[in-house]
């Protein structure tokens, strides 16, 4: 299959004191075209920090440390992302890779009218564009989204709409410059059920119609299951599962992603008492060098305390990072 | 004495829009436009509903957080929202809230001994060993060790701080609690603990609850009466049990269709919402939902339909779906 | 955002680390140490200074600096390097003194603007904004025109000019910290008022509170020398900075080292208790820190 995008080994580290924490550990991933790679995990486990590698955008004083990321431009030049110079970097951003935040009532511009800043998305990739050449992008992109009274809403102030109708304009914006690549970080979150429905079956329709790839950040399971067709699973700052969705949901492998499964679904039974992982989610950086959910694991023992599992290849397709599943532990 | 612990009667809340120049009132947000639900004793009731749907200001306003514009609250036989505050401050010890967020509901100072004496000490006049013997029962139910007591919010985990958090307020021993999205600021992996403790507290203590939640999963694991909400009013009100199997709400139906189902293969039967939620300032005339409802005919845009029972619950709508 | 509340906290509950982080702060450390050089010298003026401030020497006017009078003398003869070190003690009483009335009564108004909203609170401002409203230098001259020129007196004008930064201060914090969620959970467990203000509010509005405290410090030592330059200050023949210099001004040009040294100490001053101000506020705002 052919691939957009393929990580390789990425480490991302911060800067604590003088010392150098580590909170991103060999990830390695592949987007293939139009297809979506859903990234689940927890608070601290890295999925965040991957997306804003990926476009240069890590805040101070995190900084990758190592690995590469080669992007396929729509040129079909094939470039590392995390050593491309700034300036080349800026007709990326926006371009060919788009990225949708969390809340979209602080990613648009409250003193901006969504024209404006529409405008200035289209000028900055096509400066030579005409004004009226601009409005037509603009209003099919508005109506792309399926936002009612497409020359109304151009019109209006960011506060002056609900977070569902910003949310589908911040799309809309990121799918404007056609990218190849589309970066969701958690982009539901903030929304109700019901329009996270909308939005969802919009980003999958919108995969095809555009021929765009995503990444789906988030740390609903159930997001995954609507919109991925592969998916890893983040847990303390490295993979600890990988496969394919269907593979994912009905076989997991991973204690970890068996544990949330079952707490989910004990959720929908009748039993009065839920399935819980027992322990705390490992603040960010402060790992153990064996394996990092042990702690946290039922079927903890001898070498999950004193050896690091390795990411391997459990049934075909399908990667796991667990003892109980590498052929190393007959050997 | 009523078989009831609470009966909410017609409840209102309305919030003043201010605007112009002297900053006068030009219109109200109607936050909960009269809602009215009952409770039993040691039962867990829900009010599940998206953002903006009022669930949260009715549990506010129950509990006298927020005071209501209109209607009653009859808590133990006397009616809350008439009560001085002073009155309500005293009532307090029976009746308390737990916050959605415990990362900012604990005060960043106060360690946890002086979060869990404060309301001891406000509430009653204890010996000091007494509290000592209130505070380490509590924590020991929390699943805390007497060793963290001198320790600060900051050094726990957010499941840490939320289970100080309920422990703060159940330790005054209430009867009634409203627990406000409890665990949806809480990582995936955590939530389940923190509804296990709930739960188990909940039936230790004998209490009974008003647990609002926007998390249908989490609502049906935890309630055994559920109201759906919308636009500050109730749609549909029951057992939990019935209105998941059989949502009799064109709204309810909706809301259900639209969790995600952790099967990739199986999707869902959809009943997709046109549109968005309405402006609580300037709510649709007749039936709130009628502007995204798809059975909506002139009947339901002329007139509000009354909360009445129906399928063996009360349910608001001119066309409840049938069989 | 988990690891950023949690420095957060980590800030608010352990004051014994304001300190070392202020002194881990190169800027912080400058400042402490300016301040507390300017301390010292004031508090051991009687042993530093190597002559008697006030007394006139005709035989040695307008000496420059020399191993004798090491800032020279002024147009009296009298050695300005002790005129500086009694001066320092001036700055900081009128200083500490200003800033303490117009923080304590700053304080009050703030918090019962913050606390008690509407009426209350829109008198308060509606005073505070009246006040503010005058340049504060023309402000604190009419009002040691009206009460007559001493040291106490310019201390209030000092003071009552430093009121209204106090009050919006506090009051800004007191409702930033009235919004948070557990003094909604302190009012839900049933505390009184009292209560609130005391243990949950005063304490986390205190931070900001402590940062304007050292700024204004500087401020109102500046209008003490700014007031006492224009006479109407610190009267001769108390050791002012603000009165050397404008004693200085006649002969500006014959001996220099009266207008530098003054305006030295001045700078060094104003200069520490901002930077410290700055390095107080850098550590007790952690949005800055990450």
């Amino acid at each position: 299959m052919e691939h957009v995008l393929e990580i390789t080994d990425l480490k991302i580290s911060t800067l604590r004191g003088k010392e150098t924490v580590p909170l991103l550990d060999k990830v390695s991933l592949k987007v293939g075209r139009q297809q979506c790679l859903g990234i689940v995990g927890e608070s601290g486990c890295g999925k965040s920090i991957t997306a804003s590698a990926l476009l240069q955008l890590l805040p101070y004083p995190l900084s990758v440390t190592g690995g590469s990321a080669f992007f396929t431009a729509s040129s079909q030049a094939r470039m590392d992302l995390l050593t491309l110079p700034p300036k080349l970097m800026r007709g990326i951003r926006g371009r060919e890779i788009a990225m949708i935040f969390q809340e979209p009532m602080t990613s648009l511009d409250p003193i901006f009218t969504i024209q404006q800043q529409m405008f200035e998305a289209l000028h900055f990739h096509y400066p030579h564009m005409t004004h009226a050449d601009r409005m037509d992008k603009s209003l099919s992109m508005l109506r792309k989204v399926n936002i009612p009274r497409p020359e109304q809403t151009l019109a209006s102030y960011p506060h002056q709409l609900s977070g569902g109708q910003l949310q589908r304009i911040m799309i809309a914006i990121a799918l404007m410059n056609n990218p190849r690549l589309l970066i969701a970080d958690e982009p539901t979150t903030a929304l109700d059920v019901t329009i996270q429905m909308q939005i969802l079956e919009l980003m999958n329709e919108l995969k095809e119609t555009n021929d765009a790839s995503v990444i789906m950040i988030t740390h609903d399971l159930g997001v995954i299951a609507e919109t991925s067709q592969h998916v890893a699973v983040f847990y303390a700052g490295h993979i600890v599962e990988e496969a394919p969705v269907n593979e994912l949901f009905h076989h997991p492998q991973h204690p970890y992603t068996k544990g949330l499964l079952q707490s989910i679904s004990s959720l929908t039974g009748d039993s009065r008492q839920l399935y819980a992982i027992p322990g705390i989610v490992p603040p960010g950086g402060s790992w153990a060098a064996h394996c990092r959910f042990a702690a946290r694991c039922s079927h903890a023992s001898g070498r999950c305390l004193t050896d690091m599992p390795a990411l391997t290849e459990a049934a075909p397709g399908h990667f796991c990072r667990c003892f109980l599943h590498s052929q190393e532990v007959e050997a | 004495m009523s078989e009831y612990l609470l009966d909410v009667r017609n409840l209102k809340t309305y919030f003043p829009i201010k605007g112009g120049l002297m900053r006068r009132t030009i219109g109200h947000v109607h936050a909960v436009e009269d809602v009215s639900f009952k409770l039993k004793p040691r039962q867990v009731f829900a009010l599940v509903g998206e953002s903006g749907c009022g669930k949260s200001t009715t549990g506010k306003s129950i509990l006298r957080l927020i005071d209501p514009t209109a209607g009653q609250v009859i808590f133990d036989g006397q009616d809350i929202a008439a009560l001085p505050q002073e009155e309500v401050r005293l009532l307090r010890r029976d009746m308390q809230f737990i916050f959605q967020n415990p990362y900012s509901s604990l005060n960043p100072r106060m360690n946890v001994w002086q979060l869990l004496s404060e309301p001891l000490k406000t509430h009653f006049n204890l010996p000091e060993w007494e509290m000592h013997k209130r505070v380490e029962a509590m924590l020991d139910k929390i699943g805390f060790t007497p060793d963290q007591l001198h320790r600060y919010p900051h050094q726990f985990s957010g499941g840490q701080k939320q289970r100080i958090s309920i422990a703060r307020a159940l330790i005054t021993g209430p009867r009634f609690v409203v627990a406000d999205e409890p665990v949806s600021a809480l990582d995936v992996s955590i939530q389940a603990q923190i509804l296990n403790l709930l739960v188990q507290l909940q039936q230790d203590m004998a209490l009974s609850m008003v647990f609002i939640s926007h998390d249908l999963n989490v609502v049906r694991f935890i309630s055994s009466e559920v109201a759906v909400m919308y636009l500050g009013s109730i749609m549909e009100t029951g057992p939990t049990q019935d209105i998941y199997a059989q949502p009799r709400h064109p709204y309810s139906r909706a809301l259900l269709s639209a969790v995600p189902s952790l099967d990739p293969q199986r999707k869902k039967v959809r009943h997709a919402l046109q549109g968005e939620v309405p402006n609580p300032a300037n709510p649709p005339t007749g039936c709130p939902f009628h502007p995204r409802c798809a059975y909506a005919t002139d009947l339901c845009r002329r007139q509000r339909p009354a909360l009445t029972e129906q399928f063996g619950r009360m349910l608001a709508c001119h066309h409840p779906l049938e069989d | 955002m988990t690891s950023k509340e949690h420095i957060i906290g980590r800030r608010l509950s352990r004051g014994d680390g304001l300190l070392k982080q202020l002194w881990q702060d190169p800027l912080g450390r400058a400042g402490f140490l300016g301040i507390a050089l300017i301390i010292l010298l004031a508090v051991f003026a009687p042993l530093i200074a190597r002559y008697d401030v006030a007394q006139i020497n005709a035989r040695s006017r307008l000496a420059a600096p020399s191993i004798t009078y090491w800032f020279g003398t002024d147009n009296f003869g009298r050695d300005i390097f002790s005129r500086i070190i009694y001066g320092a003690r001036v700055s900081l009483i009128v200083g500490l003194v200003s800033v303490g009335i117009a923080a304590g009564i700053g304080y009050l108004f703030g918090l019962a603007a913050g606390y008690f909203e509407g009426r209350v609170e829109s008198a308060i401002m509606m005073l505070m904004d009246i006040i503010f409203a005058f340049p504060s230098i023309l402000l604190a001259l009419l009002i040691v025109a009206v009460l007559g020129t001493s040291v106490v007196n310019t201390m209030i004008a000092i003071g009552i000019v430093n009121i209204p930064v106090f009050a919006r201060t506090v009051r800004a914090s007191v409702k930033a910290v009235k919004g948070t969620d557990y003094i909604a959970n302190a009012r839900s467990v049933g505390l009184k008022n009292g209560a609130i203000l005391l243990r949950h509010i005063t304490p986390n509005a205190l931070a900001p509170f402590t940062v304007q405290a050292t700024l204004a410090l500087s401020g109102a030592i500046l209008t003490e020398a700014t007031m006492s330059f224009l006479g109407l200050g610190i009267q001769p023949p108390s050791p002012s900075w603000g009165s050397m210099l404008s004693e200085a001004r006649t002969y500006m040009e014959i001996a220099p080292w009266m207008v530098v040294f003054p305006a030295l100490f001045i700078i060094l001053t104003i200069l520490s208790f901002n930077i410290l101000g700055d390095a107080l506020r850098d550590a007790l705002d952690p949005k800055l820190k990450l």
